[in-house]
């Protein structure tokens, strides 16, 4: 592949943006069909409850109301909620779309109102008289693990849905052999996802052709399709799945809901079209959560700082059921907690449990999160201990860019990077031993300053599909029309990642095409080929390289057209700028030129197949692991406990750039959620499993003055495992910066005896410690 | 109840419930889907508009309380085929990713620089609080409204 480089590594505007800025999008909602239907969701108020009987007599009578539907009417009629995720020994409980006769968490579906308008189902929905009798609630993830613990799901006798061990290396060893070992519990908290656009479905049913459409918020449609199809009972060539315009993912929309399958069932029932909007506080109570793991790290180090072991005894907290990879996110905390560094042994022991709340699942980062968190935490925690500079414990512990591609204690082969050069780079852009001097002045004044560093490593671009439940593959096709215009349809499914412009940036340079002739189609399983879609940081990596490589042999295609046309052999011909020359008289062919030659195939070659179009389905070999260093300034007000944050500086890996403006922008948005959710964010249940964060005046998404202007740079070290040498960006902001600020914040609070604070590092908190 | 609206320059009269919140008038009855429900609490502000010229939450607002007023949707911004100075910010500025905020804070901007039309950076984050974006971490929102604010003096 060579080309002239005109759009990649350019900061190219979006083409995604003028429909966006002038509210000319469409997302779910804003899909319009005649005679739409719509759905409102009736959920349990409870957290574990048995259904005694549901009235909906009156609600029937309501105005405006079509049909309503409880757990009842759909036994047996529409499969369970999948969970896709392998484990040995993993209990999966049915998870039905509707409550039969029990419910597990405040927020569980309990029956769908079908109205002519969503007041009028509103209102039915407030005439249902559901009658519960409350069951004692298991809230707490602890205390879900332990006997006596009221079992959720009584035909396991258990609240433990499996245990998994992940590492190698003599463990014993390590720590028999360590001067010190270090030991902290950490509470990784729950959180929420938030996309702006909360979830959203909309089903169309053709009786006469058994066509099933479904519209939906989600950034996975083709995995929706063939789970859908198989919950309805349908073929799946005859339901078609489209994400339009989505307002956000993060993880959360990485499912398959229960809303989706019951709104094809109900189109399918009265044969008109139906939607359901989520609310927001529907979102926060019945739409996937993230993190929740309770733990205790233990590090085993020499007394020069040399890490010789790390082990990871923890509880993951499930919730009630089994989303689609909810037992699989702890699994990515045990391959990631080598860190970048080197740690000869490693165990994780991690006992998943079930809860009356609403399931976990991936959001932004995905376990990953957790296990930068932890590694990050101790080696500051061990940084204090041994009276090191935490940047030099780092350091000591880095691989070197020869080592490459690095083994770790978990099994893993890290394809690229040089950890030192990210973090020599953030240095002298934060000025460490200036921002130290500063620390030292302000504590001398009486005032609480921290400085905060991490060294990040990730897994992206999933994946091998060996490690993945439904295969890490990516798909592309790449078609030149007769008229010369390009068309891209890609497996990938973004929802905000800016890959309609990046891609097209790949093709024009590839294809010497201008970028507006290049049009990116995604989302439509009717009419692209089965992918796997946008999750794990795999757009460009997985998606983009099979995008390469389609459009590789879609060149090779043409010029061996383009030879035979021009009288030329194909090896003296050189494709630059769009252009195949050197032909023998000095002739030659535009792309566009070949693309029509190909349609109308009046003079091709003997096999030559008529049309210009190639599709690549790219399996990668290995993850790629971004990496970088983040480091944050931080000042905390003694009398309110507000943390003001100085500075952030973030140095990130993400190897080679195809639009360094999205991929500063993924960066921003990811650091974001990781201060989010060092500083604000938490998930909070009561005893009784009631959600007390259930709206957006509770659960604290940061808004734009409690972020600070985050300076950033990068390094290159392209990944061997993709052609682009792209290693993807998604998350990891969101990774390298919640121990960076934990750790700023908790090193401001070191005169004041304090080792470790759980997130989030809220004022209230932080007062109380500086009383 | 009867109401008219002016939406973008055009009149819309309706029969309606007196519950009909006004962002639903917008997007079920005048058809204009650019505006985005994100919340129903007023926080997110992915629903604002300018009532007025003032920017406000259309989720918590009865469309009765708008009667006879003069709505601006993000629909309504873009001239003759150009882009309104706001909109060309936020595109050059990369102030949006998944575009779901991005009509409610490109209006707020509006609002927001027509009552102080040269912010500084504080004031653009303050006056930004009632929008909230999952994407951007916000520095390229604040970026555009600096922007917005250079083109429109200009």
């Amino acid at each position: 592949m060579s080309f002239l480089a005109k759009y990649i590594g350019q900061k190219v505007k979006r083409t995604e943006d003028p429909r966006l800025i002038q509210g000319l999008g469409h997302y779910v909602d804003d899909i319009v069909l005649a005679d739409t239907q719509s759905v409102v969701i009736l959920r349990s108020p409870y957290a574990h409850a048995k259904i005694n009987a549901i009235d909906v007599s009156a609600a029937r009578m309501s105005p405006g109301v079509v049909a309503i539907y409880t757990g009842a009417d759909v036994a047996g009629k529409i499969g369970n909620v999948p969970c896709a995720a392998a484990l040995p020994e993993l209990k999966v409980p049915p998870y039905p779309v509707l409550a039969q006769g029990k419910v597990i968490f405040a927020g569980q579906p309990v029956a769908a109102i079908v109205a002519k308008d969503k007041y009028q189902a509103r209102d039915a929905a407030d005439l249902i008289e559901v009658d519960y009798e409350p069951m004692d609630v298991i809230a707490d993830t602890e205390r879900a693990a332990q006997p006596g613990a009221p079992v959720i799901h009584e035909q396991f006798g258990t609240n433990i849905a499996f245990h998994h061990s992940a590492g190698t290396g003599d463990i014993d060893a390590a720590f028999a052999q360590a001067d010190r070992v270090i030991t902290q519990k950490l509470n990784h908290q729950r959180l929420a996802p938030i996309s702006i656009e909360p979830r959203g479905v909309l089903a169309q049913y053709f009786p006469g052709e058994g066509q099933l459409n479904l519209w939906s918020s989600t950034q996975i449609p083709h995995l929706m399709r063939t789970q859908v199809a198989i919950m309805l009972g349908v073929a799946e060539n005859k339901v078609r799945v489209v994400a339009p315009e989505v307002g956000g993912g993060f993880g959360c929309k990485l499912n398959v809901y229960a809303e989706e399958a019951l709104l094809g069932w109900i189109a399918m029932q009265i044969k008109k079209p139906v939607k359901w909007i989520e609310g927001r506080r529907e979102n926060l109570a019945g739409t996937i959560h993230g993190r929740s793991q309770i733990g205790t790290v233990q590090v085993a180090v020499k007394n020069d700082g040399t890490l010789l072991g790390l082990k990871y005894d923890v509880i993951a907290d499930m919730g009630a059921y089994l989303q689609l990879l909810t037992p699989a996110i702890p699994t990515l905390t045990g391959l990631m907690l080598s860190g970048c560094y080197k740690i000869p042994a490693i165990s994780m022991q991690c006992t998943g449990v079930f809860t009356n709340k609403m399931s976990t699942d991936a959001y932004r980062g995905a376990g990953r999160p957790e296990a930068t968190y932890l590694v990050e935490r101790l080696m500051n925690c061990v940084a204090q201990e041994l009276g090191m500079d935490p940047i030099d414990l780092r350091r000591k512990n880095f691989p070197k860019p020869e080592e490459f591609p690095f083994p770790t204690a978990t099994g893993l082969f890290y394809d690229s990077g040089d950890y030192e050069q990210a973090l020599e780079k953030a240095m002298k852009m934060a000025d460490y031993q200036k921002m130290r001097e500063e620390q030292a002045a302000a504590r001398a004044e009486g005032r609480v300053m921290g400085v905060g560093v991490s060294t990040y490593v990730e897994i992206c671009a999933m994946g091998p599909s060996a490690a993945l439940p439904a295969g890490g593959w990516e798909s592309a096709t790449v078609r030149v029309e007769p008229t010369g215009k390009v068309t891209v349809l890609t497996g990938i499914s973004p929802h905000g990642q800016g890959e309609e412009t990046a891609f097209a940036q790949i093709v024009g340079d590839m294809l010497g095409v201008d970028l507006d002739d290049v049009l990116v189609i995604h989302g439509d399983t009717a009419i692209v080929q089965y992918g796997i879609g946008t999750f794990g940081s795999r757009g460009l990596a997985v998606g983009g390289a099979a995008l390469a490589i389609a459009t590789d042999k879609v060149v090779k295609k043409a010029r061996t057209l383009a030879a035979h046309l021009l009288g030329a052999d194909e090896a003296s011909l050189t494709f630059e700028n769009g252009r195949f020359l050197g032909a023998p008289d000095d002739r030659s062919m535009s792309i566009q030129e070949v693309a029509l030659a190909a349609h109308t195939a009046a003079s091709i070659p003997e096999d030559f197949e008529p049309g210009l179009m190639a599709t690549h389905f790219f399996e990668p070999k290995n993850f790629t692991f971004p990496s970088g260093t983040h480091i944050a300034q931080v000042e905390i007000d003694r009398e309110t406990g507000d943390v003001k944050i100085l500075r952030y500086i973030a140095v990130d890996d993400c190897g080679n750039q195809i639009n360094p403006m999205i991929v500063a922008g993924q960066v921003h948005g990811g650091i974001a959620q990781g201060l989010a959710q060092a500083l604000f964010e938490e998930v909070v249940y009561d005893e009784n499993g009631q959600l007390l964060t259930g709206e957006l005046m509770d659960y604290a998404v940061p808004k734009a003055h409690q972020l600070p202007h985050y300076e950033l740079d990068h390094t290159v070290t392209p990944s061997p495992v993709n052609p682009l040498g792209a290693k993807g960006v998604g998350e990891a902001g969101t990774i390298g910066s919640t121990p960076c600020m934990a750790n700023a914040v908790i090193d401001a609070l070191a005169p004041f005896g304090v080792r470790h604070v759980d997130m989030p590092l809220r004022p209230e908190k932080l007062w109380r410690l500086m009383k | 109840m009867k109401i008219t609206l002016s939406i973008n320059g055009t009149n819309h009269e309706a029969d309606i419930e007196p519950r009909l919140l006004l962002v639903h008038f917008i997007r079920d009855l005048a058809g204009l889907t650019g505006t985005h429900i994100g919340c129903e609490t007023s926080i997110c502000g992915a629903c604002t508009v300018l009532l007025d010229g003032k920017a406000v939450k259309s989720c918590t607002l009865l469309a009765a309380q708008a009667d006879g007023g003069n709505i601006t949707t993000v629909e309504g911004l873009a001239k003759d085929g150009a882009l309104h100075p706001v909109q060309e910010a936020f595109w050059e500025c990369h102030g949006l990713q998944c575009g779901y905020c991005t009509p409610g804070m490109i209006m707020t901007t509006c609002g927001l620089l027509k009552a102080n039309p040269q912010p500084t950076e504080e004031e653009i984050r303050h006056g930004l609080e009632g929008n909230l974006c999952r994407c951007t971490g916000y520095q390229n929102i604040v970026a555009s409204v600096k922007v917005a604010a250079e083109k429109l003096k200009a």
